[in-house]
């Protein structure tokens, strides 16, 4: 579904991405784990296609085509989703007016009709149930006013919604607390099927016990420095992020 | 340009054919007041941007046309084509080119006692409703267009509602500009609210041709203690003509007015509201949307004087300025010294959608009292490119997300007016206009 090679790429000169090489098929869970300043979040922005990121080298290619070459709503369209690390208020534009034409775009693009109010009303009553999330957040505007966990489970539920092929959660755990977790955590775990792929990308183990990942890998200074199965998350949380670092130079130096 | 003096001679000359018209058909309490304006409008001479209160607010464009004033006429314009300004209320007072039109206006029923009709009745039937009101919140001293008004005073809405009554909907004025080049309209209107009554109002200007003319428009009110009126306003000239407004307010203790006034229509605007809470705990909330396109000029001036203490007001005032539009918002605080525990906010907030575009901005706030809450802030940009952002990764084009968030950057203030059938129309004038402004 995903391929990224050698993938590099820059704000304001500075050189975040140093050359991401990563696979994600249909039906995977990848976690995406690095220290701060590791370039996680730049790799889910680049992915969303946030313009004030250049890329530098490198190329990914997502349902076979070159997703670099898309702009963000084509992205989108095509059935890729960010759920923002600091979603952002909207005044003045309510929930759901904002996500009828988020929907109707994407379904306009698939062919589809467009849902009448009367249709989209009984689709987002629905999918609310997925994330436990209040009714009342429907009629306010985007995610003002909303707490944090909030604003969260509001990404979740445009998720839902929107039905991505690929999801990206950008530290979609920051800022929540057990209970609210746990019902993101599900949310999205009801949404995965055999063919979406989703990237979860974390600081620490707490999400990954929720969503169980087929796949952690490591970042560190903009590349990935260690992959493997769901046990390397442990030892990462029991353990820090040094010693994947030193393992990775250490094998540099010995190349 | 013309000569100064050659105006001053004009309009004098205007005014004596005007008098010669009356006919002597008014009183003479009222004619002294028209005499007295032209006198001082000769004085003042319209202002210049040596003025401090015209200083971004060239009106030489007005000053060197000579303007006639309408003068009576039958109009031969159907119901059919008033349709498109309408909005649902029972109660509408049409004027055609400043001129009360009974053919063309309706009223619902409404509570006894209240006072619904034109000026120039009023004025004939019930005067001692109207002589202790008039031209006593809009002074001539130094507001020229205001003397020019009051030199020309005929006709407009007239609205007296007595203590304790609740009059529900809201009653339309409607001002249809069927002019031609160089016509000057000057309606003037009074309303009037007594203690504990309730007034909804809608002024709207609209035009059916598209020529040079000039609104000149003064809307005088008197709130009584504990009164309450919402003040809208639509103001949408053709887009060569030129319209200035004074809307005085005088309010007694716990009165509550609201304004909310979109203007969009013309080459030059200027509106001039001025609030003098003149009762403690009365409150005022003043909210304006401006939308300018090409080279419109549009110009918010507002007052509000605190003169007695545990008062409130509240501003908000937006513009959306697109091409070579210049939009200006001028916002003064009076806080006597009495007034203490004053609470006033101020917000001024513009939207730049071209580089061309320009706003002058300017909060003046004259605190006397020592005892309270004053605040102000200004803002000036363009979209937030991380709300673009956002919205664009969620499917939504570029130009449908800048629409989107421009239109809820104008909702703010829109969303305010109570009426649901006006503000569905306010929306879709903005959505035109904002629509117009990108294809050109």
């Amino acid at each position: 579904m995903l391929e990224i090679k050698n993938l590099h790429a820059s704000i304001n000169g500075n050189e975040i991405l140093n050359g991401i090489n990563l696979k994600v098929n249909t039906g995977e869970i990848h976690a995406i784990m690095g220290p701060n300043g590791s370039g996680k979040s730049t790799l889910a922005q680049v992915l969303a296609g946030r313009e004030s990121y250049v890329v530098t080298q490198g190329e990914v290619l997502y349902r076979g085509k070159d997703l670099l070459d898309l702009d963000p709503e084509e992205r989108a369209r095509e059935g890729l989703f960010m759920a923002f690390q600091y979603p952002v208020e909207i005044p003045g534009v309510s929930n759901t007016y904002f996500l009828k034409s988020a929907l109707n775009a994407v379904r306009k693009h698939k062919g589809m009709d467009e849902l009448d109010a009367m249709e989209f009303l009984q689709l987002v009553k629905q999918r609310m149930k997925l994330v436990d999330m209040d009714e009342s957040l429907l009629n306010r505007p985007v995610n003002e006013g909303f707490s944090g966990g909030e604003k969260k489970r509001n990404e979740i539920f445009h998720m839902a919604v929107l039905e991505p092929a690929l999801a990206i959660l950008d530290e979609t755990d920051s800022g929540l607390d057990i209970d609210a977790l746990r019902i993101v955590a599900d949310g999205v775990n009801k949404l995965r099927h055999k063919d979406n792929a989703t990237i979860v990308v974390t600081h620490y183990q707490r999400l990954l016990n929720y969503i169980v990942p087929d796949f952690v890998h490591v970042l560190v200074d903009g590349r990935i420095v260690k992959s493997g199965k769901k046990e390397l998350a442990f030892a990462l949380e029991e353990k820090g992020y040094d010693w994947v670092k030193a393992e990775f130079e250490a094998a540099g130096a010995s190349a | 340009m013309k000569q100064t003096a050659e105006y001053r001679e004009w309009y004098k000359g205007r005014f004596d054919l005007f008098e010669r018209s009356l006919n002597g058909e008014a009183s003479a309490e009222i004619h002294s007041i028209r005499k007295a304006a032209i006198a001082r409008f000769s004085e003042l001479g319209f202002p210049t941007t040596k003025h401090e209160e015209w200083r971004f607010t060239n009106v030489s464009p007005i000053a060197s046309r000579e303007f006639s004033p309408a003068m009576e006429k039958k109009n031969s314009l159907t119901k059919e084509q008033l349709r498109p300004f309408l909005f649902k209320t029972p109660h509408r007072l049409v004027f055609v080119n400043g001129q009360y039109s009974d053919a063309l206006s309706s009223l619902g029923s409404f509570p006894k006692g209240v006072t619904v009709s034109s000026l120039s009745s009023a004025l004939r039937n019930t005067p001692a409703l109207v002589t202790p009101h008039l031209a006593k919140y809009a002074s001539i001293e130094d507001n020229a267009f205001v003397a020019l008004n009051t030199a020309f005073v005929r006709d407009g809405g007239f609205v007296y509602v007595p203590d304790g009554i609740q009059f529900d909907e809201p009653l339309h004025l409607l001002f249809l500009s069927d002019a031609g080049e160089g016509m000057m309209i000057s309606p003037r209107n009074l309303m009037i609210v007594g203690k504990r009554a309730q007034l909804s109002i809608v002024e709207s200007y609209v035009a059916l041709t598209d020529s040079n003319y000039l609104v000149n428009a003064v809307t005088e009110v008197s709130l009584d203690e504990e009164s309450t009126l919402e003040h809208d306003k639509l103001q949408n000239d053709g887009m060569k003509a030129f319209h200035v407004s004074a809307a005085n307010v005088r309010q007694k203790r716990g009165s509550n007015y609201v304004s909310n006034t979109l203007a969009m229509g013309g080459a030059l605007v200027r509106n001039n509201l001025a609030a003098v809470l003149d009762g403690e705990h009365s409150e005022c909330t003043l909210n304006g949307l401006t939308l300018g396109t090409g080279s419109q000029l549009i110009d918010h001036h507002t007052a509000i004087d605190h003169a007695t203490p545990n008062c409130t007001s509240h501003e908000l005032y937006k513009a959306i300025l697109d091409q070579k539009s210049h939009g200006v918002f001028n916002g003064k605080i009076f806080v006597r010294k009495d007034a203490q525990k004053t609470d006033a906010k101020q917000t001024n907030k513009t939207l730049l959608l071209s580089d061309e575009a320009v706003i002058d901005t300017k909060p003046q706030l004259e605190i006397f009292a020592d005892d309270v809450k004053c605040t102000h802030g200004a803002t000036v940009g363009q979209l937030d490119e991380e709300q673009v952002f956002y919205l664009r990764s969620r499917g939504i084009d570029r130009t449908h997300a800048r629409d989107i968030l421009t239109f809820a950057f104008a909702g703010d203030v829109v969303n305010r007016v109570h009426n649901e059938s006006l503000r569905s129309q306010m929306e879709a004038l903005v959505n035109d206009k904002l629509n117009e402004g990108r294809r050109n």
